[in-house]
């Protein structure tokens, strides 16, 4: 056994983790939608289509997230899973509706890499616990979606922001860090298909507040708002919108990123 | 009779190790569009030991990962399938299970076919986010066959942090230099993901499939 630095050609030590460009599914019954704040869902395509589109164009990551009120429509999204499977080789993130370890199983198994828990997280913290010992902290995604209370101060919301808890969003982060997961899917639901931008606040105090990745969410616009969630120590950028309405490519953001210092996979 | 039994004897193509916890539609997919025909799925030491090839996927923690490999007796079929230089491609945590141990669960011995101890990155010493999600550039020992330079998809808490002897070695730098993947003959293991690494896993998952076995060539191209 030797040194790491041992026969290492650069011999520069990289101080600073990359950053993905995250393309968000929302599907329901088999298609991508997409809202305002959660409302108003309009449709906007075939998710394998999307997916595939996404991966061309340099998607470091995919992320899906079942919004299907129905049950009928829940079953449609696994086989949505499978589909988009099979044409993506870069990690898949699947949430919506997972209550228990099975149910994260059947999701693993039909094709996601990373499993993303909300509501049922709030309502029983142990299910982060037995995610992560089953599955692994890197599979364990926690979703918070934040409300803006006042300066500095963001409540827990739960049933896809319909209702808003007493919980502190950053006290709710820390507990879930420590109970297991391994990434935080951080939505401003005040901003969600504004196009308002990021809310660099909650982002900025999240990434105080714990030490997993920071995936943030909610309200971009353009690659601006990537650059800016970016330096506020985001490690992961999410949009939707954005994306499916062409209005920018993720050649272009990863591009903007580049050239504003962030380190991204070519 | 006979031919029944032999067709049974019949050494499978590629066996994918079931941990029970990992992402194998992702792995079995990307191992079908590597070329592999036939994937068997099973956790049979017997199957395990003659597989041309097997694959040790890698979702989940160290302690449940390797006993689970205790349980379905699969320590020693791995472990002489490493020292009889035989194809074994350790993925992610499967890389980690090679070594001797890890911080992770402290009480938990790993296969030992590495003399390392995977620890917690370092991260520059806690400023970056940990786990490590996300790609990450690899860089490879010139004598690496299987592994190569480029960008690689990492999902990981803990890893090795220095060099085995006696292996070939990839490295990756997250505010501190980890052993990416390791070879060594038909053995290939890597923390990262190449079924998540777009073209980069898939060009290693074809060169791992097209690397012969030391011991086919040397009973003269038998497969």
């Amino acid at each position: 056994m030797s040194a790491m630095t041992d026969g290492v050609t650069d011999g520069v030590t990289n101080s600073t983790a990359s950053v993905r460009v995250i393309p968000c599914l929302d599907a329901r019954g088999g298609r991508v939608v997409k809202g305002v704040r959660f409302r108003e869902l309009v449709d906007s395509g075939d998710p394998a289509e999307l997916a595939a589109r996404y991966q061309d164009e340099g998607a470091d990551e995919l992320c899906l997230l079942d919004v299907s009120a129905t049950l009928d429509e829940r079953a449609a999204c696994a086989r949505t899973v499978e589909r988009v499977r099979a044409v993506l080789s870069i990690p898949l993130t699947v949430g919506g509706g997972v209550r228990d370890a099975e149910a994260a199983r059947a999701l693993l198994a039909a094709g996601a890499d990373k499993v993303s828990v909300n509501s049922a997280a709030v309502a029983r913290p142990d299910l982060l616990d037995e995610l992560a010992t089953a599955f692994g902290r890197q599979a364990t995604v926690v979703a918070v979606d934040a409300l803006r209370r006042g300066r500095g101060d963001y409540a827990v919301t739960v049933r896809s922001g319909s209702t808003t808890l007493e919980r502190d969003a950053f006290d709710w982060m820390a507990e879930a860090e420590r109970r297991g997961a391994g990434e935080i899917l951080l939505t401003a639901v005040d901003r969600d298909g504004t196009g308002s931008g990021y809310d660099l606040d909650l982002l900025a105090r999240a990434r105080r507040a714990v030490r997993v990745p920071i995936v943030a969410s909610g309200g971009a616009r353009g690659a601006d708002d990537l650059v800016r969630a970016a330096r506020v120590g985001a490690t992961g950028l999410l949009a939707a919108g954005m994306f499916h309405r062409s209005e920018v490519s993720i050649d272009a953001a990863k591009a903007a990123l580049r050239a504003e210092g962030l380190e991204v996979r070519p | 009779m006979t031919s029944r039994r032999t067709r049974k004897r019949t050494a499978d193509e590629l066996v994918l190790l079931d941990t029970g916890v990992a992402n194998t539609a992702s792995i079995e997919r990307a191992l079908g569009r590597a070329g592999v025909d036939r994937i068997t799925r099973t956790n049979d030491p017997e199957r395990a030991a003659r597989a041309e090839r097997v694959v040790l996927p890698g979702v989940g923690a160290f302690a449940p990962a390797m006993r689970r490999l205790e349980d379905d007796g699969l320590v020693d079929a791995l472990r002489e399938r490493v020292q009889g230089d035989r194809p074994l491609l350790a993925i992610c945590l499967g890389l980690q299970l090679l070594g001797t141990a890890s911080l992770e669960a402290p009480r938990t011995k790993g296969l030992g076919v590495v003399d390392l101890v995977a620890r917690p990155l370092d991260a520059d010493g806690g400023a970056l986010p940990l786990p490590q999600q996300g790609w990450n550039r690899v860089s490879a020992d010139p004598g690496c066959r299987v592994l190569a330079d480029g960008w690689a998809a990492f999902a990981n808490g803990y890893g090795f942090r220095e060099r085995p002897t006696g292996w070939s070695v990839a490295t990756s730098d997250y505010g501190g230099r980890f052993v990416a993947g390791l070879e060594r003959g038909a053995v290939v293991a890597c923390q990262f993901h190449p079924e998540l690494s777009s073209a980069y896993g898939a060009g290693l998952l074809e060169r791992f499939v097209a690397a012969r076995s030391g011991v086919a060539l040397a009973a003269g191209g038998l497969r």
